[in-house]
């Protein structure tokens, strides 16, 4: 019997291993040293507005009143988008990654693809040439029917460049993002638990409802937290589709309507100069402040109820 | 990683590149330096850089490309973020010239950084007039005759519909129906804005009480970004009125305007006019031609409803970039590049005067 | 003993195998007869076409899960009403895809030559012209917006899926990348522009700026979409890979990635969808010109895009405006095509690099 020597030895430390960590947590602090250049830029060049006079701040009297209808607008315009496009785009997913047979799926696919490569400028185009003036009978029809409901006071605006308008074009532009993320959450879905749903008597919607739904919540939730930061951040195509009056108004359909933090930026940027530039900068730093209060109060509701895996 | 599959990435990845470097490597089809068949003796050579005003923007594309056919060596390019960003990027250097459609402000000390950058008093002129039109949307009306006071009471909402006595007072002939106004405005700060509001301010001051400025003073009512968003709102808006650049009236309805005791249409002569009978700003360095457009003139023909838009330059400029200044800012105020601009733009060529004057500072540049 | 309780009955006869079922024709049916029913009264009560379609699309959805509901059981009604739902966001999704590529087609198609592609703008007014300046600008800072963002992204991914675990460092990154993509696309401009101004002066127009600006608004979609398709991969693949020895690197470059590939290609595809028409940020950190610039650094030669063509060209038209509107619809139907050739390469891509799966 001979003795075969027991070598306790520590788990080598591979050359590749170490490199490769270091380079994705590098990258990792690069993207994060990144965001805190954004914020620090933001705050150094955006805190002189605190003390700007009104003349720079639009004629309001401080900054609070300045960037209040700016917030008011982009939370309503963001909210209303997501409203719409987050049944759209998971709908449309569904029909990609379920309904349709495998030819048309990736043929609709793909054109559900080409909304994202049209360029912002011509979303703004669009929505004053062709949405706007096909809005306008029915803001009316509105107005006239519904009109007890403050949302649709009126008087409905005559070009139909409404807030309601540029909702509905922030939905379109961040429609192919959140469709397309559900759609590869959707396809990655381990067919064995689909098949054992099948297996079991449950119809199509069933088996969606039950097996792909809860495989897919996280990702679903990364499309539409990705969908809602696009529509928050949206410069051009609102800039052109709102008749923006920088006041808080409830009304959907009239011609005056809030201004989104963006779309003011990208309007007032160009003729600003001295305080009234800082005061933009600013407002950017106030988004930058939504965006982080609004995803964390969307990841405190999602990782309560989520499924542990 | 086998071979195969190293070829099947990198074939593709490399002909995408070398595909990439021949597009890149090959000029456009009308930038060799053989094709300019008009290239002019030019000497010149070198890059020019301007920002600024908007309104501008057309006439610079024709000074620019009439200035670089005469000398193919020199590349002139003219960014039109507007007059603020352009006097930011003057004052601070990033730029050799501005255009702005309103002169440099003293109280925000725009002025003083801008003798500061230059080591000197700055140079201010102006380059670009154009006539600012009230057009509407009235199915069935081609023309309107309104003085001051009342198209001051429609823009401020105190007329609401299109048959209101008033109007319908200086306009007998017209059938005006019973549509509402609905007055569209400009949602950006611009010179526009600021020209016409003045114009209202002091033509019709008992009912425009607000002061001149580049944002719309009322906070209601339809408003459109830029010149072509006013298009667009007036074309698709029945009973829409707004105030707009003459150049981009196309088929809109105008309306002409009261002057003395006369109805005036607009038109570049009539903003010629109006400035020729202007005054300068006073208070202002010997080089600085700021002008204060007398919007309640009565003189015949004069359009007093007008934007100046300046060029805003250094005296002195080190090396080659002085003489190239120079050359291109004495093109843009003479009489062909006015007309050039007048051609490309619809802008108002400078009365005689003002462009002797401007011409004269721009000869004075010199290295430093 | 003769006194056996016999039944005649059998067991099975209250639970039928087969069930009642609408017959195959039934959707076809509803469908033709809500839309014969609509046309009928839209016709009568003149109703524009949009309100008939509107009205059909309603009443196949009400009838058909409705007479399922009669005749099958509710499960199959809810079903039935879920599948409608699900092609009617198709349809309505298609409906501005359709109006979109239609207004740019009908717009643009005329003006795309072969001068319109190889010819810049300099020197001319009014007509005559072309885009190819803009082209090179924007295939310039895009593809040095990709190459910046596209590795770093990734490899943020897999640091927060392979590496992070749940540390405080992985959710906090995760959660500021999600704060990211809600930057403005001005301000990333803005922030590029003050970066540059540090280093190269004022009034500084670098398309490698460009690039930068871009790339912070393309990281954040990289990231996100890479982190979902990368925890995607099932376990067991990585543990099947470690139990064979090979090292960590190397399992999540070899295994996890390709396996992934094709939602990351997506995502990447995505970002550069996103960015390649951005307007503002370039506005001011690569300026405005109407001549070809090459260069990636040169501090103070500007640069132009595509899309800051169309901007320009549609809002400041001139005092012809009709050639200058014509050439930026032909800018934006360029620019339309060159992202779905780049996301057909990238689909192609997907598939190469993708092992064989059974899908």
């Amino acid at each position: 019997m001979t003795d075969i020597p027991l070598e306790v030895r520590s788990p080598k430390r591979r050359l590749g291993d170490l490199t490769f960590g270091a380079t994705a947590r590098g990258a990792g602090l690069l993207i994060l040293l990144a965001l805190a250049g954004v914020a620090v830029f933001l705050t150094l060049k955006g805190l002189p507005a605190l003390g700007a006079k009104s003349a720079d701040l639009d004629a309001h009297a401080n900054f609070a009143a300045y960037v209040w209808p700016l917030v008011y607008g982009t939370l309503i315009s963001a909210a209303l988008a997501l409203l719409v496009a987050t049944p759209l785009a998971i709908g449309v997913a569904l029909v990609v990654s379920h309904y349709a047979p495998r030819r048309m799926a990736t043929a609709l696919g793909y054109l559900i693809d080409l909304l994202a490569a049209v360029p912002s400028v011509v979303y703004g185009l669009w929505g004053i040439g062709f949405l706007s003036p096909k809005l306008v009978p029915i803001y009316e029809w509105l107005a006239d029917h519904v009109g007890w409901i403050p949302l649709f006071k009126g008087p409905a605006s005559t070009t139909g460049r409404t807030i309601l308008t540029a909702s509905i074009v922030l939905a379109i532009m961040i429609l192919p993002i959140v469709t397309a993320i559900s759609r590869e959450v959707f396809l990655q879905t381990p067919r064995l638990q689909q098949e054992a749903a099948l297996a079991l008597g449950a119809t199509r919607w069933e088996t969606i409802r039950l097996a792909v739904f809860p495989y897919a919540r996280s990702g679903i939730v990364s499309a539409v937290m990705l969908g809602l930061g696009r529509a928050m951040g949206e410069t051009m195509a609102v800039a052109m589709v709102l008749s923006a009056s920088g006041i808080v108004s409830v009304n959907l359909i009239s011609s005056t309507n809030p201004s989104t933090i963006a779309a003011n930026i990208a309007l007032k940027f160009p003729e600003s100069s001295g305080l009234s530039v800082n005061a933009l900068i600013l407002s950017g730093l106030v988004l930058f402040v939504i965006t982080f209060v609004v995803n964390f109060a969307a990841r405190a509701i999602v990782s309560r109820r989520e499924v542990s895996r | 990683m086998n071979s195969t599959s190293v070829r099947r990435i990198a074939l593709p990845g490399i002909a995408a590149l070398v595909l990439g470097l021949s597009l890149s490597a090959c000029g456009a089809g009308n930038e060799s330096s053989s094709d300019d068949s008009s290239s002019g003796g030019g000497s010149l050579s070198g890059t020019l850089n301007g920002a600024g005003s908007s309104a501008q923007q057309a006439a610079q594309a024709a000074w620019t490309a009439d200035f670089q056919k005469a000398n193919s060596g020199v590349t002139i390019n003219y960014n039109p973020i507007g007059s603020g960003g352009g006097v930011t990027q003057f004052n601070s250097g990033g730029v050799d010239f501005a255009g702005s459609d309103k002169a440099l402000d003293a109280s925000a000390g725009e002025i003083d950084a801008a003798n500061k950058r230059c080591g000197a008093d700055a140079i201010e002129v102006p380059d670009y007039i154009s006539p600012i039109a009230i057009v509407f949307n009235v199915p069935g009306v081609k023309s309107l005759n309104l003085d001051p006071d009342t198209a001051a009471k429609m823009f401020a909402g105190k007329i609401t519909k299109w048959n209101d006595p008033e109007i319908k007072g200086e306009n007998p002939g017209a059938k005006l129906p019973d549509l509402a106004i609905a007055p569209v405005h400009r949602s950006d700060p611009s010179g526009t804005t600021n020209n016409f509001t003045d114009y209202l301010s002091k033509a019709a001051k008992d009912v425009w009480t607000w002061p001149a400025a580049e944002d719309w003073p009322i906070k209601s009512g339809e408003g459109a970004s830029g010149t072509s968003g006013m298009v667009d709102a007036v074309t698709k808006g029945k009973g829409a009125l707004a105030y707009i650049d003459n150049s981009q009236v196309g088929n809109l309805s105008v309306a002409s305007i009261k002057v003395g005791s006369k109805y005036v249409a607009p038109s570049a002569d009539g903003a010629s006019k109006a400035l020729s009978v202007s005054k300068p700003q006073t208070g202002r360095p010997a080089s600085d031609i700021a002008i204060d457009i007398d919007r309640t003139t009565t003189a015949d023909g004069a359009y007093p409803i007008a934007l100046t838009s300046y060029l805003i330059a250094c005296p002195t400029y080190s090396g080659d970039k002085a003489d190239l200044v120079k050359q291109y800012l004495s093109y843009v105020v003479s009489t062909e590049g006015q007309q050039s601009a007048a051609t490309a733009a619809g802008s108002a060529p400078l009365p005689d005067n003002l462009q002797q004057q401007a011409a004269q500072l721009i000869d004075g540049i010199t290295k430093s | 003993m003769s006194q056996v309780l016999t039944t005649t009955e059998p067991v099975g006869r209250t639970l039928p195998l087969r069930r009642p079922r609408l017959p195959r024709w039934a959707a076809p049916l509803v469908g033709l007869v809500a839309a014969a029913a609509s046309l009928l009264v839209g016709l009568v009560a003149d109703w524009s076409v949009a309100g008939i379609v509107v009205v059909a699309g309603l009443l196949y959805v009400v009838v058909l899960p409705g007479w399922s509901l009669l005749v099958e059981n509710r499960r199959s009604a809810t079903d039935r009403l879920f599948s409608s739902l699900v092609w009617t966001a198709l349809a309505i999704a298609l409906v501005p895809l359709i109006s979109l590529l239609y207004l740019v087609i009908s717009n643009g198609a005329k003006e795309i030559d072969g001068q319109f592609l190889t010819y810049s703008m300099r020197n001319i007014v009014g007509s005559g012209g072309g885009i190819y300046h803009a082209l090179i600008g924007t295939l310039m800072i895009t593809a040095t917006a990709t190459v910046i963002s596209v590795p770093i992204g990734i490899l943020a991914a897999v640091y927060l899926v392979e590496y992070g675990g749940g540390s405080r460092v992985a959710s906090s990154l995760r959660f500021l990348v999600d704060v990211m993509t809600g930057i403005p696309s001005i301000v990333a401009g803005l922030f590029a522009y003050a970066l540059f101004e540090i280093f190269f002066g004022p009034g500084v127009k670098m398309a490698f700026g460009g690039g930068v600006a871009l790339s912070l608004l393309m990281v954040p979609i990289v990231v996100r979409s890479t982190e979902e398709m990368l925890k995607l991969v099932p376990d067991e693949l990585r543990e099947a890979s470690y139990a064979l020895g090979v090292p960590r690197w190397k399992t999540i470059v070899r295994i996890v990635l390709p396996t992934a590939s094709a939602g990351i290609v997506t995502g990447v595809t995505l970002a550069i969808a996103r960015v390649i028409g951005e307007t503002a940020p370039l506005l001011i950190i690569a300026g405005a010109t109407t001549s070809v610039n090459t260069s990636l650094f040169s501090p103070q030669t500007p640069t132009e895009t595509l899309p800051v063509f169309i901007y320009y060209s549609y809002t400041q038209p001139g005092l012809n405006p009709q050639y200058s509107v014509d050439r930026a619809w032909g800018a934006a139907l360029v620019l339309i095509v060159i992202v779905m050739i780049l996301n057909l390469l990238a689909r192609l891509l997907g598939r190469m690099l993708a092992p064989k799966s059974g899908r």
